[in-house]
């Protein structure tokens, strides 16, 4: 027999408190609102953050995408969308513009979000000064004093030792001229959506017990040095093998046995949806 | 001899305490065998400290382990709470605010601005997985400077000073050896040009030619830059090479201060004869 859980898996009690700290993410962007993080049917650190907000934001009206590393396909966002889909009985897709709330991990999609529009993304390590300092009631202080040097002093520190900001991911970005924050490990390429966006973005962290957000239209800046600007992935030249694209964020493949290098589009939907279109085949 | 005529500190009636107090605290307070409340066990690590720094002087604080050295400097420096107390800062509002009255905003603009400390431990001072050069920089970043080329140049200008060679600059000071942390967190305490610095037995712990550098060094950093310095010790010997004057603590109290040669040569208090004949 199978279990007769409440609509999307949590009580409402949960899920109203969960709300609570949602509310008051919305209310101060980029600030981190710590709150009870329950234990999920996934491990902690596989998307329990992100999967706590889906599940206690989620409507019936709702329809659900979930994406991993770009994804549709891959197992922890399949089996995210069916715990979802089995404890709401809501529809899911994997066409951006045709989902009301999308949770991600690493990826923001390629295609533009809309007014109304939520999009959930897990976050590993939501502390952008915790390189710096480890103890959280400091780092707290130093939120408070907007004290930033620390995440500055990582740049700097990479800056320093390769010449230029290394590290592809969860580059900092300075939020409504307030607080820094670590937009989850997205590419560097996916910072400049998170600027203005007009969908509703939220940021959940399950194991670190953390939830923040950013608005719509909320001011967001990479975080860059006069003299060393913010500066995207290096794709000059390249374009996707499927479908031809050439202005998004592409995988790098090598083929074992002839070592050959290509290119693909890393959000798979958004490339099937071209092709379907009629792009290169 | 050197004449001290421009105020950069002023500190008055400076009290530290770990309790609540009571009505018979300020009987107590006179006891100096002890540096707590025999009633209610009110822990007093400063009572009632005062004294003046001048520009370019260099001001010991000498005393035994537990005589309230490290948490006066530390209360200086924002690092604990007084009880009591209040300092003023010339270069902030030219000395006509008490800085414990800040905004703790404030408090950080002014350790970032106007003050420098170097502790006896250089875990406390500096980042030990960053680069010598990045513990340089985060000062600057803290202080506004948001240019790679001028920050890097002014902290190798200031690792120049210390004598940290350019090819250990990249590297990370939990790979050097003391005198070197000590150096480096030299630099790093100067690299806004404090008005004041403070340090906390820098030397301590460190052998006798290691000493003798970072001591030197303190001297030509003070003499170059005129820098303005409070200098904790329970050697002697530091206080003696160093210090323009020296405050001589006993259980949290100031019980003798004067010129550092007056103090060596013909000290008043009966604690102060031991530790001087313990030198000797």
């Amino acid at each position: 027999m199978e279990n007769q859980y409440n609509f999307a898996f949590f009580d409402e009690g949960s899920k109203r408190e969960i709300r609570r700290a949602t509310l008051k993410a919305i209310a101060i962007p980029g600030y981190q609102v710590p709150f009870a993080s329950r234990e999920m049917p996934i491990a902690r650190g596989w998307g329990t953050g992100g999967l706590q907000l889906t599940l206690s934001l989620v409507t019936k009206k709702d329809i659900i995408k979930v994406i991993d590393q770009g994804t549709d396909e891959s197992v922890n966002a399949v089996s995210i969308k069916s715990l979802v889909r089995k404890t709401t009985g809501i529809k899911d897709t994997v066409d951006t513009s045709k989902a009301s709330l999308i949770q991600s991990r690493h990826r923001i999609p390629e295609e533009e979000l809309k007014k109304g529009q939520i999009l959930v993304l897990q976050v590993p390590m939501p502390e952008p000064l915790r390189f710096v300092e480890s103890s959280e009631y400091k780092t707290k202080r130093l939120h408070a004093d907007g004290e930033y040097s620390g995440a500055w002093l990582v740049l700097f520190e990479k800056i320093v030792k390769f010449g230029m900001v290394t590290g592809g991911a969860a580059h900092p970005v300075f939020v409504h001229n307030r607080y820094v924050m670590t937009p989850s490990p997205i590419p560097k390429y996916d910072n400049s959506k998170l600027n203005e966006s007009e969908a509703l973005i939220l940021l959940g962290a399950g194991r670190e017990k953390k939830i923040y957000a950013v608005p719509p239209y909320t001011k967001v800046v990479s975080l860059a040095f006069e003299d060393y600007p913010f500066e995207l992935e290096d794709q000059t030249g390249l374009k996707c093998n499927l479908c031809g694209a050439a202005n998004v964020f592409l995988d790098e493949i090598k083929t074992e046995e002839t070592d050959e290098v290509y290119y693909q589009c890393n959000d798979s939907s958004d490339c099937l949806k071209r092709l379907n279109k009629g792009g290169k085949s | 001899m050197q004449d001290f005529e421009k105020k950069v500190l002023s500190v008055k009636n400076i009290t530290r305490q770990f309790g609540e107090g009571c009505e018979y605290c300020n009987e107590d307070k006179s006891n100096l065998n002890r540096n707590y409340c025999s009633h209610c066990y009110t822990i007093y690590a400063c009572r009632d400290v005062s004294f003046d720094l001048y520009e370019g002087e260099i001001l010991g604080i000498v005393g035994e382990s537990g005589s309230g050295k490290s948490t006066l400097v530390r209360s200086l420096y924002f690092e604990q709470e007084v009880a009591k107390g209040e300092v003023y800062l010339f270069s902030h509002k030219e000395g006509k605010e008490n800085i414990f009255n800040t905004t703790s905003q404030q408090k950080r603009y002014l350790r970032d601005y106007s003050l420098g400390m170097v502790y006896q431990n250089p875990y406390l001072g500096l980042q030990m997985k960053f680069s010598a050069i990045s513990n340089i920089a985060q000062k600057l970043i803290a202080a506004g400077s948001r240019n790679v080329g001028q920050i890097s140049s002014c902290a190798n200008e200031l690792l120049d000073v210390v004598k940290i060679e350019e090819f250990r600059r990249k590297d990370a000071p939990s790979t050097f050896s003391g005198g070197m942390q000590q150096r480096v967190q030299i630099a790093k305490a100067l690299s806004n040009n404090p008005p004041v610095l403070f340090l906390d037995e820098v030397t301590t712990g460190l052998d006798l030619s290691v000493q003798a550098n970072v001591l030197d060094l303190i001297r030509k950093i003070q003499r170059d830059l005129n820098i303005s310095m409070i200098i904790v010790s329970h050697d002697l010997g530091v206080i003696k090479m160093l210090a323009n004057r020296t405050l001589v603590m006993l259980e949290g109290c100031v019980i003798e201060s004067g010129l550092t040669d007056q103090i060596l040569e013909d000290p008043q208090q009966p604690y102060t004869q031991q530790l001087v004949h313990s030198l000797l």
